[in-house]
């Protein structure tokens, strides 16, 4: 108990007495613990906004469609969806339902719907459930939820409809369909395109078909109309489609039921398209699932981050530590008591850290998934479980341990004597290096010399950086895919996982930048008196100055090369669709970038320590 | 006194350096005027903290004087900037430290061989000067060693291996034998010899009086100021174990 109390006393004694420090690690892991449970938290949360919905509105296991075939112009044929209907396994159904393509204006602004006609009778499945205003009555349509909110529409507003005015009885929510912009077509749309020009489906997103010959709508909205006044409202009201809802007794074998009876290829235009609600969900939570992914990578690439800012910082802490190391053991203190005592300061700051974590993305998690429109309610509140605890609370001391174990030890097995006079640790000494640089300008040789003196360090330097540059280049590469499709489909959703994005990206880029300053200085202070001895063989202080300057920015440039490799790999990994590469000019950006930043963030510390006055530091070490 | 001529190596007039002011003034080096000829080996002794290093750090560039000029080789230099004097420190200056000041991840010969690197030297032509001196300071046979492996007196060696690198016009060697045992002492002492004997300009601070006999000169300083100058006849030829108290 006494021992223990000592460790307490003595580890919050010295993180008082350095309180800027302690402040650093616990950033450092606390970004890192942050971000890693948005990540965890968000898991599942999306999920739930879709699922009320599909409670409230009676939602299908299966949205069965028919479209008019494009190639031979054949009216589509709502016999096969009766068919369906009586399939094994189908408990309840309605429709099938006609739809068509038109066009809506509303406040100067136009764009494609599909009309649904639909009953004033609740129907047994998919009875959309109005949020705003009353369900369809004559004369009058019913908006979908995310569209109306897209279009600035509200219930009783007026809208024109393929050129007739046409009162909005309500705003309603469904589940057969994921909300505008990512609506499924259940008439013909405007094909995607991939990056080999290759079309993918058309009406229902169904198998890879020849480009139609007839009007298509691109990106539209879902307008719920009175059946027997669809034809009315329709571009084109020869080219109807159907669509109908089934329940399965088994809805989980949705997908299995909808594979089973999918259409093929060509050929098979004039069979139905089925979707299971499982697609839907997926749909739904895209953004979001996207959002956990990019959460979880940043918090584990912040996480690497943060060992080697901790590792620096602690480097830096032990080398000044050492009397009192020699201290606690003349007083008998064993190696193990001295080990307890320099690592409780760092577990007691990544617990801190992980605490505030915690609660910070706890807290933080509803900006990110309250973003359900077009459903019923809001995400979940976002709860934290006690696996997301465990993990997050592991990888804060997990962090402080593996940076803080080796130079704990280290310490530990100091000679007292050594320790009590301050011998400084005795540089590394890499021979090759040596032999390389003395064949290089003197900033060179000095840079190189530098470096070497601290090979963990200079490979903490390039892990810090391949880290960041890694990250930077897989944001930079997802926000440009993201820009694209935001420019083609806006969506307030996917505009927040740009924001999260950013938010990651200049942590990560702080953190980088926190990493460099710090271990500028702590080399600064090891070299201290190689430096002076460098100075009074004849180097100036600007030779000196650009050679510790440039003992970081090799490192850097280092990690900059690995991480400009490493960015797209990391990229098409926690992206599992097909990305798009960013063009090589941007690597080359980055690097030359982080070269010129890591050049100016050394900059200052650099030209301090080459001015220090000579003479006292030699006479320090004589004395 | 006050104008460098050709044949002094080294000359300074009111040279001055102080630390705070009002009260607390300290005057490290008071009012100094010094003239060091070419060849000339000065020995400058004094209790501890009576501005022995702070002179010696003065006139080879490391620290700027309050006042006073300092004329190195006819060259006034107490004006210099920071650039300037380190390529002062690189061609006309050679030091040796008390604590030897070696850098202990590089070899003895890469140690040597780093002014000449500084200088701008080729590595070729910088090694092969490492190793001449090496071997006349008698530890070429530990060129590859650490400077960890050697002996303190080995160390000292390789320091003035070092300081004669660019062949300097003027070797400062501050408290030389300060951190070696007798055998060692004696060891550097006779380089010490050596290089007089070569027409190498040396000034030595010390608290030794072995280590002054050996000077042509012995200059006592006290509070910052000249107190004592004596030219000391006998020279270090042939008498310098007898002088050091080492040989009978």
């Amino acid at each position: 108990m006494g021992r223990l109390l000592l460790v307490a006393r003595l580890a919050a004694r010295d993180l008082r007495r350095r309180p800027a420090e302690a402040a650093l690690l616990l950033l450092a892991i606390a970004a890192a613990t942050t971000t890693l449970t948005l990540g965890l938290v968000m898991h599942g949360v999306a999920g739930d906004p879709y699922q009320r919905t599909r409670e409230a509105t009676s939602g299908p296991d299966i949205v069965a469609s028919v479209a008019l075939n494009p190639f031979t112009g054949a009216a589509a044929d709502p016999a096969p969806l009766e068919d369906l209907a009586g399939a094994d396994g189908v408990t309840a159904g309605s429709g099938p339902f006609p739809v068509a393509g038109s066009e809506i204006e509303v406040g100067g602004q136009t764009a494609d719907v599909q009309l649904i006609g639909r009953s004033v009778e609740p129907a047994d499945v998919d009875q959309p459930a109005v949020t705003d205003g009353d369900w369809l009555r004559d004369g009058a349509v019913v908006v979908e939820a995310a569209f109306a909110g897209a279009l600035g529409i509200e219930a009783g507003d007026t809208v024109t409809l393929d050129g007739e005015t046409v009162e909005v009885a309500g705003v309603a929510v469904t589940a057969a369909m994921t909300p505008y912009p990512w609506s499924n077509c259940l008439v013909l749309c405007a094909p995607f395109r991939d990056d080999d020009g290759e079309g993918e489906g058309a009406a229902g997103g169904g198998p890879a078909r020849p480009e139609p010959q007839v009007e298509s709508l691109t990106d539209p909205g879902l307008v719920w109309v009175m059946e027997d006044e669809l034809t009315a409202f329709a571009s084109s009201p020869d080219a109807l489609s159907y669509v109908t809802y089934l329940q399965l007794d088994d809805p989980d074998s949705a997908q299995a039921f909808a594979d089973a009876r999918q259409p093929q290829g060509p050929g098979d235009e004039d069979k139905p398209f089925l979707e299971p609600w499982q697609h839907i969900v997926e749909q739904v939570t895209h953004v979001e699932r996207n959002a956990q992914r990019v959460l979880l990578t940043g918090g584990w690439l912040l996480g690497i981050l943060a060992v080697a800012s901790v590792a620096v910082l602690v480097g830096g802490r032990m080398a000044d530590q050492t009397r009192r190391v020699g201290l606690l053991k003349a007083v008998g203190g064993t190696p193990a008591l001295v080990a307890a005592v320099l690592l409780a300061e760092y577990v007691v700051v990544a617990l801190v850290a992980s605490a505030a974590g915690l609660v910070g993305g706890r807290l933080a998690a509803p900006a990110i998934t309250d973003r359900a429109a077009g459903l019923l309610g809001g995400a979940a509140a976002p709860s934290l479980t006690a696996g997301a605890v465990l993990t997050v609370t592991a990888v804060a001391l997990g962090v402080a341990v593996l940076a803080t174990f080796v130079p704990a030890i280290r310490a530990a097995r100091t000679s007292t004597v050594a320790a009590l006079n301050e011998s400084a640790r005795p540089p590394r000494r890499v021979g090759w290096l040596v032999a390389l640089s003395s064949r290089l300008p003197v900033v060179l040789l000095i840079a190189l010399r530098v470096a070497g003196r601290r090979p963990r360090r200079a490979l903490l330097g390039v892990a810090s950086v391949t880290v960041t540059v890694s990250g930077l280049v897989a944001a930079l590469a997802a926000h440009a895919e993201l820009d694209a499709q935001l420019a083609a489909n806006p969506d307030p959703r996917m505009e927040r996982l740009g924001d999260v994005l950013v938010v990651i990206t200049v942590t990560l880029v702080a953190l980088a930048a926190v990493n460099t300053v710090v271990s500028t200085w702590a080399t600064v202070l090891d070299v201290r008196h190689a430096s002076a001895v460098t100075r009074a063989l004849g180097a100036t202080p600007a030779q000196l100055s650009a050679g510790l300057s440039l003992a970081q920015v090799v490192p850097a440039f280092a990690g900059a090369v690995l991480g400009s490799i490493g960015g797209p790999l990391l990229y098409d990994a926690v992206d599992q669709e097909d990305v798009v590469m960013p063009p090589g000019w941007w690597l080359v950006a980055v690097v030359a970038g982080v070269v010129v930043a890591v050049s100016v963030l050394t900059l200052v510390p650099a030209r301090l320590a080459a001015r220090r006055p000579v003479a006292p530091i030699l006479q320090a070490e004589t004395a | 006194m006050t104008t460098a001529e050709p044949r002094l190596a080294l000359a300074t007039r009111g040279l001055t350096k102080t630390y705070g002011d009002g009260e607390s003034l300290v005057r490290a080096v008071d009012a100094v005027d010094l003239e060091v000829a070419r060849g000339e080996t000065v020995a400058v002794m004094g209790p501890s903290g009576c501005g022995k290093s702070t002179l010696l750090h003065l006139v080879g560039g490391l620290d700027r004087p309050s006042s006073g000029e300092i004329d190195l080789a006819g060259r006034r230099i107490d004006r210099l900037g920071e650039r300037a004097l380190a390529r002062l420190r690189r061609t006309d200056v050679g030091f040796v430290f008390q604590a030897f000041h070696l850098m202990d991840e590089l070899t003895v010969v890469e140690n040597v061989e780093l002014p000449a690197l500084l200088a701008g030297h080729s590595p070729r032509r910088a090694r092969a000067r490492a190793m001449a001196l090496l071997d006349r300071v008698g530890v070429e046979h530990k060129a590859g060693s650490l400077p960890t492996a050697l002996s303190g007196g080995q160390r000292q060696r390789v320091a003035v291996a070092r300081a004669l690198s660019n062949e300097p016009v003027l070797v400062l060697a501050d408290e030389p034998t300060g951190n070696l045992d007798s055998a060692a002492t004696l060891d550097v002492l006779r380089l010490f010899e050596e290089l007089h004997e070569s027409g190498q300009t040396l000034v030595i601070v010390t608290h030794d009086e072995r280590i002054a006999a050996t000077a042509d000169r012995l200059i006592t300083m006290r509070d910052g100021a000249f107190v004592d100058e004596t030219r000391l006849t006998g020279g270090t030829s042939g008498r310098l174990g007898a002088l050091a108290g080492f040989e009978s």
